[in-house]
């Protein structure tokens, strides 16, 4: 594992759609490198034969009935949201 | 004592003896908060007229002499990462400051169904990411025992209401000790369920593998009844586990003789309070003296619990708060002209600072060319820690250790150094990141007057042997009698 560089920080940013400033970045490649650099600590562990736990419970594929119920209705979940018109979630332009 | 300070089954006799209505006893709360609220600062939002009015309900049936659930007409707080119908929800986060869901959490369905009265929302750690309740976009809680300290977090809120007298009980929920850590700090009792044994329906996603939903109580009985209360399966949450669901006061014998205790060595850490310590070496010999057998016992992969913790609980968040966009609910950034930049510019203003530390951690450790590195690695720790706990409960019952390795700490004494932040939670990541059951019960106070907490653990679904063993020793000590001076 290697320490995190302020290109990684914005790459990462944009994944994660976030803005930074130069000082946020600045910040956070010094933050995101400390606790990366504790983090490394896994490393001392051999886990070679070890499988993943993605859940701690014995549970595989629940699954429940194709029962088809009643939902919310659309006006009260438009209700929610920032910007909605005619049945649908209104928002800023897609394509160009 | 006025009726505000008695504990939930204390209610219930007198209510059912219509000693008292509920309308008097949520008045009396209600002047409780409005006497001391501006000075501990624990709810967001309080809903004190719909209150009054489940009261009433609440009475009409006690009235009539039907048979009423143990927690009908009881005034209970609920943090406000769960989902309550009609009622403000904004997980201490200004990107859901305008959210009123349409819809019901499962354990709000559940206190409706006991004809509780819900008193109010709590603060929180923004999207329950922290230790101190610091990281709320609204308001900084105070530790009811010393008004400069923090109540712990992330479920800080709902600590402090309970530990201030200004609600009976109420519902926190904790992903790596953000019930038992807080419930520690104020002096009171706080319990996380197995996972998959209360339904997440309705509690807003941090990490789903950890997340569980849990009381704040003044006593173990209470934690027991609010336990019967939210437990159960739920075909709404398919992680949510159908077995039996039962009597939890059934187990609170009083008895735990021949109850075999194991003390972890691991969890006695360099660095730790000395005072926490001693007063939690007292706790284990009072157990002793009601019957158990101590063991010293060894899980050695503790000390990895916290990088675990820092990989997988990020990654799981960064995917569950991918859906704050600004499309469906919550605050959009306006002045963006194309999408991409509305979603940047909404999550930017609208995620407070650890929030985004912890997104950004996240999506590194997903990121491609990172994921086994971090994110797989993590998860195989994970199972090595598990299996510490696998083997641990073949030789003992339950586990008994500090809940947290210092008391309360000052307000803004760990804000700047997150890592540092990080580390308050090293004693209850490790059972969370298990799955396991834990309970935290008060077990004495620092020269200093600040409250110590006792954390339990049991292996899954064990939940009544460590109610039990709280029980057992919350009757032998009175440590959950004392309250601080406000």
């Amino acid at each position: 594992m290697s320490t995190i560089t302020p290109e990684e920080v914005e790459h990462v940013a944009n994944l994660a759609r976030l803005e930074f400033n130069e000082e946020e970045i600045a910040e956070f490649t010094h933050q995101l490198g400390r606790i990366l650099d504790y983090i490394g600590k896994l490393n001392e562990l051999d886990t070679t034969d070890v499988p993943p736990t993605s859940h701690v419970l014995p549970l595989h594929n629940v699954q429940k009935a194709d029962d088809a119920h009643p939902s919310y209705d659309r006006a009260v979940v438009l209700d929610t949201a920032p910007s909605a018109e005619e049945g649908y979630f209104e928002v800023p332009k897609v394509i160009e | 004592m006025s009726l505000y300070q008695l504990t939930a089954h204390e209610l219930h006799e007198k209510l059912k003896a219509r000693e008292i209505t509920s309308a008097e006893l949520t008045q009396s709360v209600i002047d409780r908060i409005d006497a001391v609220e501006g000075l501990i600062e624990g709810y967001i939002t309080l809903t004190k007229e719909t209150a009054l009015q489940q009261a009433e309900v609440a009475d009409v049936g006690f009235q009539r002499g039907d048979e009423m659930p143990p927690l009908a007409g009881i005034p209970i707080a609920i943090k406000d990462v769960i989902c309550t119908k009609g009622v403000l929800t904004t997980c201490g986060s200004k990107i859901l400051g305008n959210f009123v869901p349409p819809y019901d959490a499962t354990v709000t369905t559940k206190l409706h169904q006991q004809g509780s009265v819900v008193i109010g929302k709590t603060n929180m750690d923004e999207f329950a990411m922290g230790s101190s309740t610091e990281n709320s976009a609204y308001r900084i809680t105070r530790n009811p025992w010393d008004l400069d300290t923090i109540p712990g977090g992330s479920s800080g809120g709902s600590a402090a209401v309970v530990a201030a007298d200004e609600a009976i009980c109420s519902l926190g929920s904790d992903t790596g000790g953000s019930i038992r850590q807080p419930a520690a700090l104020c002096g009171v009792v706080g319990m996380k369920p197995t996972y998959g044994r209360v339904s997440r329906f309705g509690l807003v996603a941090f990490a789903s593998s950890l997340d569980q939903i849990g009381p704040f109580t003044k006593d173990v009985t209470d934690c027991a009844l609010m336990l019967n209360a939210i437990c159960g399966h739920d075909p709404m949450d398919s992680t949510s586990v159908n077995l039996p669901t039962p009597d939890y006061t059934k187990y609170l014998t009083n008895d735990i003789e021949g109850l075999r205790i194991g003390v972890p060595r691991e969890y006695f850490i360099e660095g730790m309070d000395t005072e926490v310590e001693s007063i939690v070496h007292t706790a284990v010999e009072a157990l002793r003296e009601c019957g158990a057998t101590i063991e010293e016992i060894s899980l050695p992969h503790t000390e990895y619990a916290i990088a675990t913790y820092y990989i997988i609980a990020p990654a799981e968040a960064s995917a569950n708060l991918a859906r704050y966009d600004g499309v469906r609910y919550g605050y959009r950034a306006e002045e963006a002209d194309e999408l991409i930049e509305m979603y940047k510019k909404t999550r930017s203003r609208g995620f407070g600072e650890e929030v985004k530390r912890r997104i950004m951690l996240g999506t590194y450790a997903l990121s491609s060319g990172y994921y086994d590195a971090y994110y797989l690695k993590g998860q195989k720790a994970r199972t090595l820690i598990k299996s510490d706990f696998d083997r641990a409960f073949e030789a003992v019952d339950i586990i008994v250790t500090p809940t947290s390795p210092t008391p309360a700490f000052k307000v803004g004494e760990r804000t700047a150094d997150p890592l540092q932040m990080y580390l308050s939670d090293v004693l209850t990541t490790p059972s969370s990141l298990a799955g396991l059951p834990g309970i935290s019960v008060p077990c004495g106070l620092t020269e200093g007057g600040l409250p110590i907490g006792l954390q339990m653990l049991a292996a899954p679904f064990e939940e009544g042997k460590i109610l039990n063993a709280a029980y057992t020793f919350e009757q032998h000590t009175n440590h959950h009698l004392q309250k601080p001076d406000l």
